[in-house]
């Protein structure tokens, strides 16, 4: 009996392995109106009002659900869901004009009232928006006809409508809120087919959109989370584009093979050493100083980075009209960076921990870091946390010397104003610019303060500016038209096509 | 017969009632706060706890425990924290793929290993044993996730005859499915086959060695009746036991190897979830697990009487 057993097994099982061999194999040429994006993180559900995960604004921002503004590639505000806006001379109201043939993907078209109810919901005591602080500054909202949304709001802000362009502002509708989450209805050029989880989330191109039609008929966007397989899946063509390519080593072989065009952009992510600066011996701005004296940006950018990267001296993205060059403040010295210790009080140096989130840039950079400090005498340890412990223990609970962590908010060098923030800073000169920017609106004013703040931060070496976390993006050869820099986190595929 | 199986069976419950215990004081004590995790950094407070408010974080520890025990004893699981759907859902989704991957990769380690160790046991110091030795250390030594990417670069990057990972579904027929399962299916087998072949080997070389070999070979048998008829039925009982342990290796296993093949399996889920703190999820997946895994075992226990029919001298 066992052997008749083992014998139909064994025959079972080769001509199973037999049969798999023979099929077809996967079509590796997409049609030419379809594209495959490979994206590092899933999100955890398809809502950009109620999470702040970056991975979510990646696939439905632009593509899905629109916003009033937009924020464009330049990180410009153009219109979004509003066709046009004017603002009043006090800068309290804003009046936005809605594109009249809007419709969301069930069938309803887009009025005032959607607005209010987005902008409410937003604000309201139960709100679970990630940037609720965005909606606080508004009064009210008023809908004097069906195409016409009236903000007023309650102090001047002069983000106000850069922030009506991000993910968290886009405009809801009252029947699909509840079930966003999972069954997204907005109101953009494409609209969800399916959501695999855990391997992908396809959109079809919405046949009812008003606005000019995407090129592309067909949007899928895998979740890969393995370096080397990310890698493979670009090789094997299974995949058309990964934007936000971290895989920096293996990036020289797609610059040499002619069926990939890698892209380098900019984006918002300032990579910083955060410093406890309430903690001893950090509260010692020589301290601090001495550190960016002994932190050598360059080798750290060509060690960590391969060279990918922008070199920082202040908290700002260097593509920014506002951005000041600092990186020659504090020169690499390690003599001067002992000096620096030796009259703080510290001839000996000192040791403290490191804490170090799980993305590579800060566990390669966090090694570098350790080691040139070591030179100067700082004698770091390293210990790895995952994101849900930084949030607890370094972000909420300031329980930490040193951290590494790129923050990718646009145009947040406000945190530095902020009481209880986890840098521990309190700076009354920046806070009274702060003040200043409150009501500020002309472009040219508000640069020259943001340069004074960045001038502020970088004198009292609050963090260690690294670098801005570069924006890769590596494509197959025909792609056209996927962003190079990112201002704001968004893959928007609405103008791509192949060549 | 009867008592052993109750007593089984029992076990099997507790077994069952502790991994609640562990996992939820290990979920407790582990830090990171799923609210936080959601919203981020530029939460302000108010947001912060309108949403613990929501997920329910709020309630006293074991006020939580009981619900959650409550709900398992009426078969009814939580609901997700970060996917706002019932768990019940989303496992049975993901059990479409983890399933028949973890039964391929069974299928796959037996029908490699069983033969194997036969193999080696009858070539016993020759150099096929040494090969099959050898395989088996070097299986037991390369890091399935490893393997894995080893095989992609293979069948994927190179030869093209497969995804690199991903998984069409099962709308389109069983070929596609089953293909995009198979590669993860080896890199799971290869490990599981390896000590298998080992076990196999030397439960067989242990029979080999009694009497009743000996009088079968003394009466003419063939060797390959031998090996097949007498000596293996004989040695499937410590082959059974590990196969039984190796179910636990593999739904670990599924963990690693769904998370690089990006396969939307139970394995990924339960990993995405832990990086999330949804711990709603975690706990009921990995209890859910935990009594997978003891219910084999405790399959395997009574295949025992079957394999084996003389009957049992009661303790």
């Amino acid at each position: 009996m066992p052997v008749t057993t083992w014998r139909i097994a064994g025959a079972l099982a080769g001509a199973v392995t037999a049969a798999l061999a023979l099929l077809p194999v996967a079509a590796t040429a997409q049609p030419r109106n379809e594209l495959v994006v490979g994206m590092q993180l899933e999100p955890p559900h398809l809502d950009p009002t109620g999470s702040a995960a970056a991975a979510i604004d990646e696939i439905v921002y632009a593509n899905l659900f629109e916003p009033l503004v937009r924020v464009d590639q330049s990180g410009a505000v153009v219109p979004g869901l509003a066709e046009r806006w004017s603002v009043s001379p006090d800068g309290l109201t804003y009046r936005f004009e809605l594109r009249r043939g809007a419709k969301f993907h069930d069938g309803t078209a887009l009025d005032s009232g959607d607005v209010k109810f987005t902008l409410d919901r937003a604000r309201a005591a139960d709100s679970t928006n990630a940037q609720k602080a965005y909606f606080t500054p508004i009064a009210n909202v008023e809908t004097p006809d069906p195409h016409t949304a009236v903000v007023t709001l309650s102090r001047p802000d002069g983000l106000f409508l850069f922030h009506m362009g991000m993910g968290d502002s886009v405009i809801v509708a009252p029947e699909s809120a509840a079930t966003n989450k999972q069954k997204p209805v907005g109101t953009g050029p494409f609209k969800l087919d399916r959501w695999a989880a855990g391997d992908r989330v396809v959109l079809v191109r919405n046949p009812d959109y008003d606005g000019p039609k995407p090129a592309l008929e067909r949007v899928t966007f895998r979740f890969i989370n393995d370096p080397a397989v990310q890698v493979a899946s670009l090789l094997s063509g299974d995949v058309d584009t990964i934007p936000q390519f971290g895989v920096y080593e293996q990036l020289g072989q797609f610059r040499s093979d002619p069926r990939f065009t890698v892209m380098e952009g900019t984006g918002e992510g300032e990579a910083i050493l955060a410093t406890n600066n309430a903690r001893k011996p950090f509260d010692d701005v020589r301290v601090r100083r001495a550190m960016a004296h002994a932190i050598d940006r360059k080798t750290l950018i060509e060690g960590a980075m391969f060279g990918t990267a922008k070199p920082i001296g202040t908290h700002f993205a260097p593509h920014h009209p506002a951005y000041v060059d600092l990186t020659g403040l504090y020169p690499y010295d390690v003599a001067k960076a002992k000096a620096l210790l030796a009259e703080a009080g510290h001839p000996n140096g000192f040791e403290a921990t490191l804490r170090l989130p799980p993305p590579i840039y800060a566990r390669r950079s966090g090694e570098l870091v350790a080691a040139m400090l070591a030179e100067a005498g700082i004698r770091l340890k390293i210990e790895n946390v995952e994101w849900a412990q930084w949030l607890e223990k370094v972000y909420r609970g300031k329980d930490y010397d040193l951290t590494i962590v790129a923050h990718t908010e646009p145009l947040d060098i406000g945190i530095y104003g902020r009481d209880n923030y986890y840098f521990n800073y309190d700076s009354p000169r920046f806070k009274a610019i702060d003040q200043q920017l409150e009501t500020v609106q002309e472009e040219g004013k508000r640069n020259e303060l943001y340069a004074q703040q960045e001038r502020i931060i970088a004198e009292d070496a609050v963090n260690g500016f690294l670098f801005v976390i570069p924006q890769i993006t590596v494509q197959k050869a025909g792609v056209q038209g996927m962003w190079k820099n990112r201002p704001l986190q968004s893959t928007d595929v609405t103008g791509v096509s192949w060549k | 017969m009867l008592g052993f199986l109750a007593r089984r069976l029992l076990s099997l419950a507790l077994t069952a009632w502790l991994a609640t215990v562990v996992v939820f004081v290990v979920l407790e004590v582990l830090p990171g706060d799923p609210a936080l995790l959601m919203l981020g950094t530029e939460a302000r407070p108010d947001t912060l706890a309108a949403l613990r408010d929501q997920m329910g974080l709020d309630r006293p520890v074991l006020v939580r425990y009981g619900g959650f025990l409550a709900g398992l004893l009426s078969g009814e699981l939580g609901t997700s924290l970060t996917y706002a759907r019932p768990v019940a859902g989303l496992v049975a989704e993901r059990m479409v793929v983890t399933g028949p991957l973890a039964l391929m990769a069974l299928a796959l380690s037996t029908a490699i290993a069983v033969p194997l160790g036969l193999w080696a046991a009858a070539r016993q110091g020759r150099a096929a044993d040494w090969g099959v030795m050898g395989f088996g250390q070097l299986g037991i030594a390369i890091p399935g996730f490893w393997f894995g990417i080893l095989l992609i670069l293979a069948f994927s990057v190179q030869l093209r005859w497969f995804s690199a990972g991903g998984f069409p579904g099962w709308q389109d027929g069983v070929g596609p499915g089953l293909k995009a399962l198979l590669l993860p299916a080896v890199a799971l087998a290869l490990p599981e086959a390896a000590i298998l072949a080992r076990v196999t080997r030397s439960a067989v070389l242990d029979t080999l060695r009694e009497d009743y070999v000996r009088t079968a070979r003394a009466k003419g048998v063939g060797r390959a009746a031998v090996l097949w008829r007498h000596a293996l039925p004989n040695a499937l009982i410590p082959v059974m036991t590990v196969l039984g342990l190796q179910f636990a290796f593999l739904v670990s296993g599924t963990i690693v190897i769904e998370t690089v093949f990006t396969l939307p399996g139970l394995g990924r889920l339960v990993y995405q979830a832990i990086g999330q703190r949804d711990l709603i999820v975690v706990r009921d997946v990995v209890v859910l697990l935990s009594v997978m895994v003891v219910a084999v075992n405790f399959l395997v226990d009574a295949a025992y009487a079957v394999i084996d029919p003389r009957p049992k001298v009661e303790a």
